[in-house]
């Protein structure tokens, strides 16, 4: 009767020490992994703000595109803006979308075309956790503006559609999008986050096209970061 | 019962008891959020944001199509990526 009792004892204060740590794990999901990835991804935007300024000046020459190429995988080197998510969003750029990128910041696919560029300039984010950079990704509508600040220029692009597609679905970031194969003459920007939240069953996308590149001497006209109104 | 088993074997008054059971239970969470959680949360199968071929692995059976432009596909073990 003892030895029942005793594994019956041990058994329960397994079963609520396992208990607890399912809810500490989701904790740290849900909570930690926002607090870190918003200090790092803070941070990064901070110092390419200081390493734009620094730069070459550009004059008032055509803005130029970067190739992303050049930049080393894991490095970042864009800040997007996107007025809808708020006056001060802010979130780096680096270069790949592999997972410990992701964790610091907006990815850029690999391969893809450079900000400003002709083809699709692909970047990925998180919708919930580690910072959750594209969480409002839904909330996007058509004209709404996102802009990603490069050392030489700011390229505007305006939000045309979203879809949701399967996680599957490559053809989203072909040179033009959903169209694998055809030669691009638009500049596209795709952005994709995980849909639903909370889930990766599907691929939450939304599709940008380029309205215009400034220079970075030049600066951006007043009033494009300026929230939307409306839904 | 395990934990009526550490209460009893801390040592000192109460207040020294109560100490020494909030610093454990701190201890557990840091080991849990630095070292543990770090490590298994590339194993759940959520926060996918990217789109990739080698997500039909864990998603559905379609063929991936192929395009010139893909992201760099990092595959973890059990082919889940995060």
């Amino acid at each position: 009767m003892k030895a029942v009792r005793w594994v019956l004892g041990i058994g329960g204060d397994l079963f609520v020490t396992a208990g607890l740590l399912l809810l500490l794990f989701v904790g740290w999901q849900l909570w930690w992994t926002d607090v870190t990835a918003n200090r790092v991804q803070d941070h990064t935007v901070s110092t390419l703000t200081r390493d734009f300024a620094a730069g070459p000046k550009t004059g008032s020459g055509p803005a130029t595109t970067e190739m992303p190429s050049k930049v080393p995988f894991g490095k970042a080197f864009a800040i997007v803006r996107v007025p809808r998510f708020g006056a001060d969003y802010a979130r780096p750029i680096l270069e790949g979308t592999s997972r410990d990128i992701l964790m610091d910041g907006v990815g850029h696919y690999t391969g893809t075309a450079a900000p400003g560029a002709v083809g699709n300039f692909a970047i990925a984010g998180h919708r919930t956790t580690y910072g959750r950079p594209f969480h409002d990704i839904d909330t996007l509508r058509p004209g709404d503006k996102v802009v990603v600040e490069t050392k030489t220029a700011f390229h505007v692009y305006v939000v045309k559609r979203h879809v949701i597609v399967a996680p599957t679905d490559v053809d989203v970031i072909a040179p033009v999008p959903e169209e694998p194969g055809t030669q691009p003459t638009q500049r596209w920007l795709t952005m994709t986050a995980c849909h639903p939240k909370y889930s990766a069953a599907q691929r939450y996308i939304v599709f940008a096209e380029l309205e215009k590149s400034y220079p970075r001497a030049k600066g951006l006209p007043a009033g494009t970061l300026a929230t939307p109104k409306g839904s | 019962m395990i934990y009526a088993a550490i209460w009893r074997a801390l040592p000192g008054p109460l207040a020294v008891r109560v100490l020494l059971a909030v610093v454990l239970v701190l201890a557990v969470v840091a080991f849990c959020f630095l070292w543990l959680f770090p490590r298994i949360a590339p194993l759940m199968p959520f926060n996918d944001n990217t789109v990739d071929p080698s997500a039909a692995v864990v998603h559905d059976a379609r063929p991936a199509p192929t395009v010139a432009a893909v992201g760099t596909a990092a595959v973890y073990p059990l082919g889940v990526r995060l």
